[in-house]
């Protein structure tokens, strides 16, 4: 299959100090890949590079010619000097029909804020609008940086089932940044943990087993991620060494 | 028609007014008001070379405009464009072009025509400039505006959507120095950045969406810059303050808008 995108050798960052170094990651059509990752471990980053806001000091990224993406960054404050409504918001780059745009905010839980200035928005309205916006233009690809802050446990829950959904309905696929792990790991097709460089990848289950993967975030991580718990004893790989281990479990298919 | 100097007054002022409305919401919205004065300033060096070289000096404030706003861009594109680096560049282009009028010497410069504008003294030629960089301005404004503004309101969102942010604020560079091309004999490089801002300032209190607030900029802006001239004309004062202080009466006047604004969300 060829990927919709693909990121071979990436290194960004000071030489001495890079945040990322070595990172290879592709996204095939219709599927759901998370990176998880500790703070600081180069997630947006990465992201940022994938989309092209940053260059990396080595390694390319490679998009699916006319690649369209729906981006839903990690923060966003937009400056008070500019006014603009949810409705105008949702016009750019591309204007939408007025049907269009109300189904993509229903879609995205957020219906009945169109005529709302972006800047009197809630958290968790804020997220939805981004989402909504990232959905319009059939995205083949969304990037989600964290989609989920601002949100109650509730509203997480919902947006991911809502993330699921688009992917049925649209086709599309993800790329998303995430911390609740127990989420993750049931609504993902493969994780990636990251740490620098790609620690282990794989299934949700082979990740969560992955000694890696447990060097960073202990086996009590609680939620549902206790489901995937397999306990095996990892003590044989040697302590504080197996961080430093490349794992590469690769999905099957 | 165009014999009368008050109706080429007006049809100067008009047309700068068209350009430095909605430009200036971009110089709001990205906080561009040195990086304005740094290029209108540029101007007067261009002036005093012109003059010197016995050029027009249209194309000689242009040439210094461009070549400041161009300077400017690629040091922002370090992160080098912070205040002391703008207010160097800014003040450095003013100094040395009021040394460098003065050196021209034997032409006899009339240096206040070109620091606070005389509209009064516009020419058909000048006429030709300013509404053929005016449409320039607003013509490139409508045909980007999307990209323009998708690449204001955020760099990542821009990236993701396969637009480019530094062409954007490239191609807003650019169009800054011609609106000082326009604007100086209008108002006069010293208060080209006044005519850019603050008739956005007082667009933002009633403006819902980015494009009322570009055409309620023009609107102050046209409306400054003829009362501007008529107040001239009454009190016998110099024409760019003169603008500016209309500006600023719009702007107080938009002020409860703005806390109307504020308070309806």
């Amino acid at each position: 299959m060829t990927p919709l995108i693909e990121a071979k050798g990436l290194e960004f960052g000071p030489k001495a100090a890079p945040v990322l170094r070595d990172v290879s990651l592709r996204v095939d059509p219709g599927e759901i890949v998370t990176l998880v990752g500790p703070n600081g471990s180069g997630k947006s980053t990465l992201l940022r590079l994938m989309i092209g806001a940053l260059a990396p000091r080595r390694g390319t990224v490679r998009r699916a010619r006319g690649l369209r993406i729906g981006y839903v960054p990690q923060s966003l404050v937009l400056d008070p000097s500019l006014p603009i409504t949810v409705r105008r918001f949702l016009d750019l780059p591309h204007r939408v029909g007025d049907a269009e745009a109300e189904a993509a905010l229903a879609q995205s839980g957020a219906d009945g804020i169109a005529h709302k200035q972006m800047a009197a928005l809630s958290g968790g309205q804020f997220q939805r609008v981004l989402l909504a916006r990232a959905v319009l233009n059939q995205p083949q690809l969304l990037i989600l940086d964290e989609p989920t802050q601002g949100l109650d446990q509730p509203g997480q829950a919902a947006f991911y089932r809502r993330i699921a959904a688009l992917r049925r309905e649209m086709g599309c696929a993800v790329l998303m940044v995430s911390h609740e792990l127990h989420v993750v790991m049931s609504a993902s097709d493969r994780v990636i943990c990251l740490n620098g460089h790609v620690c282990c990848e794989g299934t949700p289950e082979v990740v969560s087993a992955a000694p890696a993967y447990r060097e960073l975030f202990g086996t009590g991580t609680g939620g549902q991620l206790a489901l995937y718990r397999h306990e095996h004893d990892h003590a044989h790989e040697g302590g504080g060494a197996a961080h430093h281990h490349h794992h590469h479990h690769h999905a099957e298919g | 028609m165009l014999d009368d100097f008050m109706i080429r007054a007006g049809l100067a002022a008009l047309g700068t007014a068209l350009a430095a409305g909605p430009l200036g919401c971009f110089v709001v919205w990205r906080r561009m008001a040195y990086f304005g004065d740094a290029t209108s300033h540029a101007a007067i060096l261009g002036v005093a070379l012109a003059l010197g070289q016995g050029l027009a000096v249209f194309p000689g404030v242009l040439g210094t405009a461009l070549a400041m706003a161009l300077a400017v861009h690629a040091l922002s594109g370090r992160g080098l464009a912070h205040d002391t680096v703008l207010g160097v560049l800014s003040h450095g282009a003013l100094a040395a072009g009021l040394v460098a009028v003065a050196l021209t010497g034997g032409v006899r410069v009339d240096l206040e025509l070109y620091l606070f504008g005389d509209v009064l003294t516009v020419t058909r030629g000048d006429l030709a400039w300013i509404w053929g960089g005016a449409a320039l301005v607003v013509g490139v404004l409508v045909w980007r505006w999307r990209r323009l503004l998708t690449a204001t309101l955020s760099p990542d969102l821009a990236h993701a959507s396969g637009i480019a942010p530094r062409r954007e604020a490239l191609v807003l560079t650019l169009l800054l120095s011609a609106v000082v091309a326009v604007a100086i004999k209008v108002v006069g490089a010293l208060l080209i950045t006044a005519l850019l801002v603050i008739p956005a300032a007082a667009a933002r209190g009633a403006a819902r969406t980015p494009e009322t607030m570009a055409l309620l900029a023009l609107a102050a802006a046209a409306v400054s810059a003829l009362g501007g001239v008529q107040v001239a004309l009454w009190l016998d004062t110099p024409v760019g303050p003169s603008i500016v202080c209309v500006a600023v009466m719009l702007f107080a006047g938009s002020l409860p808008l703005r806390v109307l604004g504020a308070a309806r969300g």
